[in-house]
This record gives structure tokens, C-alpha cells and sequence, in this order.
């Protein structure tokens, strides 16, 4: 057991700081904003989840006692890289008017769920009902 | 072996803290800024997680989980204040 666990944790902790490198090279070296944030949201998530893993291994069987806090983190993080970058492009979305104009139609009645509350609409709704979801 | 691999990786979690150090200081647009605030986050978590595997001790997760909690609460209060103006409406 005492090889394998060693070559598994450590294969598991180059392959996290691999990714980890790979997002924020790509957060550092591609041209866009928009483009931008797909490096650190997508590569960093899965090489924080490949390290915490590798933790949770070394843990368990070095000193057998599997620990529960990477496991928490993880899912924390995992639960909070998606709502953060959606924040972030929809931040971007709302600054810009450049970057408004150029999203393409949705090919539906409505619009862009992110700009439909902020541009006016063609028949507004009564203001409290237009306004109250949003908190 | 776990040893060197840990070196190895905490060579390479302090070359991505530095790209994100150089985005947060180049960053056209503060949102660029922001971004790299939040992956600066994420790396300082990998710092930490490294440390403990490399010093055999599980005293760091609680730091690890409460920075979690903070990057995530910071980008989100930055966002918010972007687009809204403040932060608590």
C-alpha cells in the first residue's frame, strides 16, 4: 500500500499544480476579458479539486484518518467558481456597451436575461412587478 | 517522493501567483482586476493545502476553508458593487 499511495498522492498534487499554472497562464496571456475568464474558472476549479483530493489521499493513508475538511472545501469551491464567474461576465456584460452590442440574438422573443432588466423594455411591466425579484 | 512533488508544485503555485500578480497590476479594466483577485485566492488556498500535506499537519484546512469563504464573499461584494453601486441595497 505504501508505493502506490505515494505514487497516487503525487501524481495527484504535479497534475493540480499543472492546472493550477495552466489558468492563471491563461488568465495572464490571453488577449480578451471574456476570453479571460475561462482560464482561472475552469482549469483553477479542477486543480484546486485534483489537490484537495490528493490531500484527502495522503491523509488517509499515511495516517488513517480519512478527514472530512477537504472534502468541504471542495464542495464549496466547486459550488462557488460557477456563481462568481457568471458574476464577473455579467459585470462585464452590464459596464460595456461595446460588448452589448456585439452578443448575438437569441432568436426568441425574449432577450438576454442578463440585459432584459437593464434596457427598457418595449411594453413595460408595472414598476413594482418589474423590480421585485431583483434584490 | 510526496516531498519532491510538493517542492515541485510549490514552485509552480508561486509562478502562477505571480501571473495573476502581473494581471492584477497590468489589467485594463477593473474587472480584469477582480478576476485575477479571485484566482490569487484560489492559489493561495493550493499554497496552503501543499504546506499542510508537506508539514503533516491537518491544522491549515479550517485557514483553507475560511479563505474559501472570504475569496468567494469578496468577488461577489466587488461584482455587486460594480454593477450596483453598493454592495447592501
Amino acid at each position: 500500500m505504501g508505493w502506490f499511495g505515494e505514487v497516487l498522492v503525487s501524481a495527484l498534487i504535479l497534475i493540480g499544480a499543472f492546472f493550477l499554472f495552466v489558468g492563471s497562464f491563461g488568465l495572464a496571456k490571453l488577449p480578451d476579458m471574456m476570453r479571460r475568464l475561462h482560464a482561472p474558472t475552469k482549469s483553477t476549479t479542477l486543480g484546486i479539486g485534483s489537490m484537495l483530493i490528493a490531500s484527502m489521499f495522503y491523509f488517509f493513508f499515511f495516517f488513517g484518518d480519512p478527514s472530512v475538511h477537504e472534502l468541504l472545501i471542495t464542495l464549496f469551491l466547486f459550488l462557488t467558481a460557477p456563481v462568481s464567474a457568471h458574476m464577473i461576465a455579467k459585470a462585464h456584460i452590464l459596464r460595456h456597451q461595446r460588448t452589448r452590442d456585439e452578443l448575438s440574438s437569441t432568436g426568441r422573443p425574449v432577450g438576454w436575461a442578463t440585459l432584459d432588466s437593464a434596457l427598457p423594455r418595449k411594453n413595460p411591466r408595472p414598476r413594482h412587478t418589474a423590480t421585485k425579484g431583483q434584490s | 517522493m510526496i516531498a519532491v512533488s510538493c517542492v515541485i508544485a510549490l514552485g509552480t503555485i508561486s509562478l502562477a501567483v505571480l501571473l495573476n500578480l502581473y494581471r492584477l497590476a497590468v489589467g485594463p479594466d477593473v474587472l480584469d482586476r477582480v478576476l485575477a483577485l479571485d484566482t490569487l485566492v484560489i492559489n493561495a488556498i493550493a499554497l496552503i493545502v501543499v504546506i499542510g500535506i508537506w508539514y503533516d499537519t491537518t491544522m491549515y484546512f479550517e485557514a483553507a476553508l475560511l479563505f474559501a469563504m472570504v475569496g468567494f464573499l469578496s468577488t461577489v461584494a466587488f461584482c455587486r458593487y460594480l454593477l450596483r453601486g453598493n454592495v447592501i441595497e
